[in-house]
């Protein structure tokens, strides 16, 4: 029996119907605009699901699972006033009683949202059953696609088109042979011209995608390899294990049709500019609407159409729905393709210009108004790097330039954009969400000061995502005319870069801190941002021992206490082991001393073996161990040359062309010590098949049958960069040469913690200037930079053996100066054979205080 | 000294100095930690522009981390500040008073210290 659920108070109903990406954002909007104060809300959804990414369903397939392609957190709905009716599809509507009654009950409404979407199109095909009869749209569809595709080898999408295209990949990532089969002469015959749907085609069968255009399928009957065949008009046929229809979507009208309201010509709810049906308490939004006798078949018209909808129910002010840019930019199957406004130019007096690339099979159409000033069009395939910019012209309508086609021809260096200082404050940035450029900057006005917090502040770029490069460069843009980006100051003490400050110290002998404090700084104290720079600057022009009592106070806890702080306090202690070349006896002292402190022991990338969980106080001990086995600290805490990694070379390896080892022998003991504005990694392999991994480090040598190739400025770490082939066939002395004046030019003029690879972007002139400036001696530096690194290198000394030597320096190496205990609050417990750091659940500590972040 | 006095104007009476370590423990300019009781107390020695190098105590327990580091920290002077840097995670905390520049939620406890002679007095109360 149906029961009726009335409201009992002044608070108004209203009733979505559909859960799907527009119904969803306009529940968002609603929840923005403060609709719970007013209305009680109830959302029906057909599917099991809260709202998800359609837009991205393949991904499911790629091993995105249906929680990570939800729209929003299941909180949002668990809001007080906010139902979410999942699985309730609604049956009926009645609105002489204003109810909504699905198969369980009946819900009367003030105001009725429908938002019911669209379905798959299946053309009435003989045979069409079954796995051949499979489509496209929802999560559920996807695991039917996915059992049926458990026993197939080929699959078939009918439908050329962009959902047809998404389809195909979807049946790829399952391991299919996949095949696309369309009615009309082209690929996606609706945004693309004869040329770009035949370069698409192209690279979408070199992706071994099977393209059959011009097709008709009459009727599918059993196959005799495959279980079924598409016979197509003519003798032409094609076997298959399972087919996906995908050949247009149909307005989900279904509702409107058996309340009676107004539909389009062609189908889909008739609707006004304010998404008002016919009935002046139900709008209809999505691709279920028909405005103008038109469906809207994109997701930014139809969250368009959803915020003019929750506006006008919170009385705001809403934007009319006249229509939307059809304008789209796609991967499909790994391909780009764009289509910007009248792409056939099918408007009057309409030119174009193309460029076609048969080599690569990139296609690219711009098509402009009769009187060549304006945008009117553009289609693009293979390269979307041209899209945004030619967007924003069609868009706002800014005039061309004297040559049109210049926006469309290949650059060298790469795709021309437009300055974002040329955008109007009324460009839309983000279409999915309606971000203007004015937004972006208001934005940035009230205090956003990073992109992802202007992306969490205005939601630009978090639809589609395809606005994210013009994102950043109007937000960079803005924020260098603000002056933001311009400030270069080290920190409030210095005024200066670090460039700038090591030029003083070259210029001027300033061996302190306080002598630089002095002369170009503020204050007397410094701060934890200017005393390592300037500790570090000093260290690479004089090389005096940073235990001094002078630099003492300017290093990094790290090179404070020549170790490195692990989380629990302890530290790890790194001795050098040049080119990772060891005697059994030197393990074996390494071994010892281990044991003897019970330090965790694991080798490092780096060729070398790292001891974890010495206190401040035992590190003297330690050290003086190491020191009498014949080890030297391995300046694994500074920023300073780490370590030279090697492969056994010629002595060994059969391949080996040159002795690696001795050269990286030669390099680690050369620029060991040496104090740069990061960390310094080499490596030195011994012939082309590159074992010591030389070019992901910061100098990487390789030997050749004629001497040894130099790579500079490659990093691994977060943001890998191969490193650059400088020279080739170098002989040991130049090869030494050339990286002295490398590595000093880089000490020289790189800025504070940038490493080489950083530096080396940001060159101007790029890696010829580099080459000049070190192997033509363009600047005239070159024997200075050599005799720069000879001071450094004359002047080396191991710090830990320093430091041992002096009572005073050691005064610092005690957890309490006052007594020999060790820090009572460290703990470890045993994990493999070994020790580690207690977690805070296996004490019973004092809670760790949280912080907000 | 100048800071230690200062304090001391508030009660003098009620201070219970204990000393805990000699001014040769101190390193000028960067921190030490004493235990006294059961207190990790760091301890920094910090130039001052009359000359005479204040004295600050503060609790060498890192509050986010729950560690024992703070003492190894980096002395430096933000906007008119004199501050520790935290080794671990780098929040700054006023010598002054124990404060968070960047987490109002966050703060070292602190206490009076002097130099008598050539001896450091701290009272943890």
């Amino acid at each position: 029996m149906n029961t009726t659920v009335a409201p009992f108070d002044d608070m108004q109903t209203l009733i979505v119907v559909g859960n799907g990406m527009v119904g969803h954002h306009c529940v968002e909007q609603l929840i923005a605009a403060g609709a719970l104060e007013r209305y009680r809300i109830h959302v029906f959804g057909e599917e099991g699901q809260r709202a998800y990414d359609r837009v991205h369903l393949s991904e499911y397939f790629g091993g995105r699972d249906a929680e990570s392609l939800a729209l929003s957190d299941a909180a949002l709905y668990q809001q007080a006033g906010l139902t979410l009716h999942l699985g309730v599809p609604v049956l009926e509507i009645d609105r002489a009683r204003r109810e909504v009654i699905t198969s369980a009950d009946c819900f009367t409404y003030d105001k009725l949202v429908l938002a019911t979407g669209s379905y798959p199109f299946v053309p009435p095909i003989e045979g069409a059953e079954g796995d051949s009869r499979l489509v496209y749209r929802t999560l559920d569809d996807l695991d039917t696609i996915r059992a049926a595709a458990r026993h197939a080898r080929r699959g078939v999408v009918v439908g050329g088109g962009l959902l047809g295209l998404e389809a195909a990949n979807a049946l790829k990532s399952l391991g299919l042979e996949a095949h696309v089969v369309e009615f009309a002469p082209r690929l996606m015959p609706v945004q693309l011209d004869d040329f770009g749907g035949a370069a698409l085609k192209a690279r979408i069968e070199a992706l071994g995608v099977g393209v059959h255009l011009s097709r008709a399928t009459q009727s599918i009957t059993p196959g005799e390899s495959l279980r079924y065949r598409m016979n197509f008009a003519g003798d032409d046929f094609l076997e298959t294990d399972l087919i996906v229809f995908s050949a247009g979507i149909r307005p989900q009208d279904a509702l409107a049709r058996q309340c009676q309201l107004a539909l389009g010509p062609r189908g889909g709810i008739d609707i006004d500019e304010h998404c008002r049906t016919s009935d002046a308490d139900i709008y209809a939004i999505g691709e279920c609407a028909a405005w103008n006798g038109s469906v809207f078949g994109l997701v930014a018209p139809g969250y368009q159409m959803a915020r003019n909808v929750a506006a006008q129910l919170c009385d705001q002010d809403a934007e009319p729905f006249f229509g939307a840019d059809m304008s789209t930019k796609l991967k499909l199957l790994g391909v780009d393709v764009g289509s910007i406004g009248d792409a056939h130019g099918a408007l009057t007096g309409a030119r174009s210009y193309r460029f076609i690339d048969e080599a690569t099979d990139t296609y690219r159409r711009l098509v402009v108004s009769a009187d060549g000033k304006q945008v009117l069009g553009a289609v693009l395939v293979g390269d979307n790097s041209y899209y945004d910019t030619l967007l924003q012209y069609a868009q706002n309508g800014i005039k061309l330039p004297a040559d049109p086609s210049s926006l469309i021809l290949p650059h060298s260096d790469g795709a021309p954009t437009l300055g974002a200082d040329a955008l109007p404050a009324t460009a839309t940035i983000c279409s999915c969400h309606n971000v203007s450029k004015g937004a972006i900057c208001s934005a940035i006005d009230s205090g956003c000061s990073d992109l992802t917090g202007i992306k969490a502040c205005t939601k630009a770029a978090t639809g589609c995502g395809g606005c994210s490069a013009l994102l950043k460069s109007v937000f960079e843009h803005e924020l260098t005319a603000r002056g933001v980006a311009v400030d270069k100051s080290l920190c409030e003490h210095f005024a200066f870069t670090r460039q700038e400050l090591y030029a003083f110290a070259r210029v001027e002998t300033i061996e302190s801190f306080e002598d630089m404090l002095a002369r170009h700084g503020k204050g007397h104290v410094g701060c934890d941002i200017c005393k390592p720079v300037i500790g570090s600057i000093l260290a690479s022009c004089w090389n005096k021992p940073i235990m001094d009592p002078s630099l003492v106070p300017l290093q990094d806890t790290n090179d404070t206490f020549m170790a490195n702080m692990q989380k629990n306090g302890t530290y790890s202690v790194v001795p050098r082991i040049p080119a990772g070349e060891i005697t059994p006896q030197g393990l074996m002292a390494i071994g010892a001393v281990a044991k003897k402190y019970d330090l965790y022991t694991k080798i490092t990338g780096g060729q070398r073996i790292d001891l974890f969980g010495a206190q401040l106080h035992e590190l003297p001990d330690i050290w003086a161990e190491l020191i009498a086995a014949g080890f030297e600290t391995g300046h694994a805490y500074g920023k300073s040359t780490r370590t030279v990694k090697s492969c056994v070379g010629s002595t060994w390896c059969r391949y080996g062309v040159q002795d690696s080892v001795q050269m990286a022998l030669n390099i680690e003991d050369r620029y060991k010590g040496l104090r740069s504005p990061h960390k310094l990694k080499f490596a030195v392999s011994g012939c082309t098949r590159e074992c010591a991994e030389a070019q992901s480090k910061d100098i990487g040598v390789i030997a050749t049958e004629n001497g040894w190739n130099l790579y500079v400025c490659g990093n691994g770490g977060m943001r890998p960069r191969h490193a650059e082939l400088f020279a080739t066939d170098l002989d040991d002395q130049t090869l030494i040469r050339y990286i002295d004046r490398v590595l000093m030019f880089y000490i020289r003029t790189a800025d504070k913690l940038q490493r080489t690879s950083v530096w080396r972007e940001s060159l101007e002139g790029g890696l010829d200037y580099l080459k000049a400036v070190v192997i033509e001696d363009s600047l005239g530096l070159a024997a200075e930079l050599e005799a720069q690194m000879q001071v450094v290198v004359d002047r080396y000394e191991c710090e830990w053996a320093n430091a041992l030597k002096s009572p005073e320096k050691l005064k610092r190496f005690r957890t309490f100066v006052n007594d020999k205990a060790a820090d009572p609050d460290i703990h470890f417990v045993k994990e493999r054979s070994q020790r580690r750091p207690a977690r805070a659940s296996e004490l019973n500590l004092i809670p760790v205080q949280e912080t907000a972040r | 000294m100048s800071q230690a006095s200062a304090v001391m104007m508030d009660a003098p009476e009620s201070r219970v100095w204990r000393a805990v370590c000699g001014r040769e423990d101190l390193v000028l300019n960067s921190g030490v930690v004493a235990l006294v009781g059961n207190t990790q107390v760091a301890l920094f020695y910090v130039a001052s522009i009359s000359g005479t190098p204040q004295l600050f105590a503060v609790d060498n327990r890192d509050p986010v981390s729950g560690v024992n580091v703070i003492g190894r920290g980096l002395i430096g002077s933000l906007g008119g500040d004199l501050v520790v840097a935290s080794p671990l995670y780098k929040q700054h905390y006023r010598l002054e008073n124990g404060t968070c520049l960047e987490d109002a939620s966050l703060k070292l406890r602190t206490w009076p210290a002097r130099l008598n002679g050539d001896v450091v007095e701290v009272d943890v109360g």
